[in-house]
């Protein structure tokens, strides 16, 4: 099983992390910039992050046969912070950069006008740079927050094919579906989708248009729920084929419309054996 | 080494879509300094990433974008040049800063550049510790900092081949060092790296 985690803050993971993970077949991720759990203060907080994003954790990341990619953004949360906003100043030297395949996390913590003001401002950074988004929905009053989230999509003039809307559930799964954005679903140990629920959602949906992904971080999560999905899926009779379709072929048609994923020194054969690999095994006692 | 090998360097490794796109940025940034801010980053994407091909020695182990960057770089009028340099590196990605790194001996920055290289042995990126320790960094590190990056090299196991002016800089004090690093290692039963052999005379039958 070849996979490729659409949505996972490394930055907050371990090399025992890394290493799971490649275990389990992860061969390629996008690392969205978002909150870091302690609020931020200043602008040269956020860029020293984003340096990170293009930096430090792809580097990392490659020492264990990880191809890192990621997403650049103000977070809806801090964006209600006066001291973080002038960082939308600064996004374009980011979006310019390899490996930046899509403007995001964007979308809406607690609907105020301040979300709005980012959230319209960075779509349009995403059609001067021709980047897909990746757009968060809020974890309260979620349906409303789909809704006024499709609505600045359409305004936005973003075409649907180029957005994903994540941390989708059985209530809003619907909306997004018939907007022609793509659907993201976060796999979580307790709160937002479980694999079993996602496998029956794949059932009733179809496996087009459809991003899997653990968006583990700081708090309990867990950076194998990619193959925990898939092994679910297979359980519950879809094929490898279909499998390989949603945890690898759909996280590249939609991120390769950035025209900057990098994948061609990735190890990604569908049937691979990661037995024999010796990255960083046995080599090193430090 | 001139700007003129880097450009001879490039005819037979970029085609000729790249060829036109680099002259038109080359231009550009000629015209309007700031222009690199969005042209630097997009040199990947636009002329390719691969190993340079090229009979220069000083060249070795370059990429086609490194060289395509430094060119960039040498299109900067002097008045903008360190503003937009330390902008470059301040906000670049790791193959850009290992670009400025490069590009620091190729254009007259005298020592206003020797902050990116510190920042840059400061790192754990075994590729910007190497690219600090290129021309520029071996012509204006003081004896202390020139030591330490070499040994920071040794400790990460970059190869000291890659690195510019040991043979110039090499001193009682940087074989003190590695020495004693290598007994460190000995003490702790590890394998002491093979380059510490360049200089300390007891390890010179080290194998590689």
């Amino acid at each position: 099983m070849r996979i490729f985690d659409p949505h996972i803050h490394m930055t907050s993971r371990t090399t025992d992390d890394y290493q799971a993970m490649y275990d389990a077949g992860v061969r390629a991720l996008v690392e969205p910039a978002f909150w870091l759990g302690q609020p931020r203060t200043t602008v040269g907080s956020f860029t020293d992050y984003f340096d990170a994003l293009v930096g430090w954790e792809p580097f990392r990341a490659a020492q264990f046969g990880i191809s890192h990619h990621c997403t650049i953004a103000l977070n809806p949360k801090e964006a209600n912070d006066p001291r973080c906003v002038p960082v939308l100043d600064l996004l374009p030297r980011y979006l310019a950069k390899d490996r930046v395949v899509a403007v995001g996390e964007v979308g809406y913590d607690s609907m105020t006008p301040e979300e709005d003001t980012a959230f319209s401002r960075q779509m349009q950074l995403a059609l001067e740079h021709e980047l897909p988004v990746l757009v968060h929905t809020p974890h309260r009053d979620k349906l409303a927050g789909t809704e006024r989230t499709l609505a600045v999509v359409r305004e936005s003039g973003v075409p649907p094919e180029h957005v994903v809307v994540d941390h989708l559930n059985e209530v809003t799964v619907g909306l997004v579906a018939d907007s022609g954005c793509w659907m993201g679903f976060s796999i979580y140990p307790d709160t937002k989708m479980d694999e079993d629920r996602m496998v029956a959602l794949l059932r009733e949906y179809g496996t087009s248009r459809v991003l899997v992904n653990s968006a583990a971080d700081w708090g309990k999560s867990d950076p194998l729920k990619t193959a925990k999905t898939g092994a679910a899926m297979l359980a519950a009779g879809f094929t490898d084929a279909d499998v390989d379709k949603v945890l690898w072929q759909n996280p590249v048609d939609f991120y390769g419309q950035s025209g900057r994923l990098e994948l061609s020194d990735v190890d990604s054969e569908p049937t691979a054996s990661f037995e024999g690999n010796s990255i960083l095994r046995g080599a090193r006692k430090d | 080494m001139t700007t003129s090998a880097v450009r001879h360097a490039l005819r037979d490794n970029l085609s000729e879509d790249a060829e036109h796109w680099l002259a038109e940025s080359i231009d550009a940034v000629a015209a309007d300094p700031a222009k690199i801010r969005t042209l630097f980053p997009a040199v990947g994407r636009k002329c390719g990433r691969g190993p340079l091909t090229t009979e220069h020695e000083e060249l070795r182990g370059w990429s086609v974008d490194d060289a395509v960057r430094v060119l960039l770089l040498s299109a900067l009028s002097a008045r903008a040049l360190v503003s937009e340099i330390n902008e470059l590196y301040r906000y670049g990605d790791a193959a850009e800063k290992r670009a400025v790194l490069r590009g620091l001996a190729e254009v007259p920055i005298g020592s206003d550049g020797l902050p990116l290289v510190r920042d840059a042995l400061r790192t754990n990126d075994t590729r910007l510790v190497a690219a600090a320790l290129g021309t520029y960094g071996a012509e204006h590190l003081d004896a202390s900092g020139y030591r330490h990056g070499v040994l920071k090299c040794v400790f990460m196991g970059i190869p000291l081949a890659g690195i510019s002016g040991l043979a110039a800089r090499a001193d009682p004090e940087l074989t003190r060092m590695l020495r004693s690093f290598a007994e460190e290692r000995l003490a702790a039963g590890r394998p002491v790296p093979a380059d510490v052999g360049l200089l300390v005379p007891e390890f010179s039958d080290l194998e590689a």
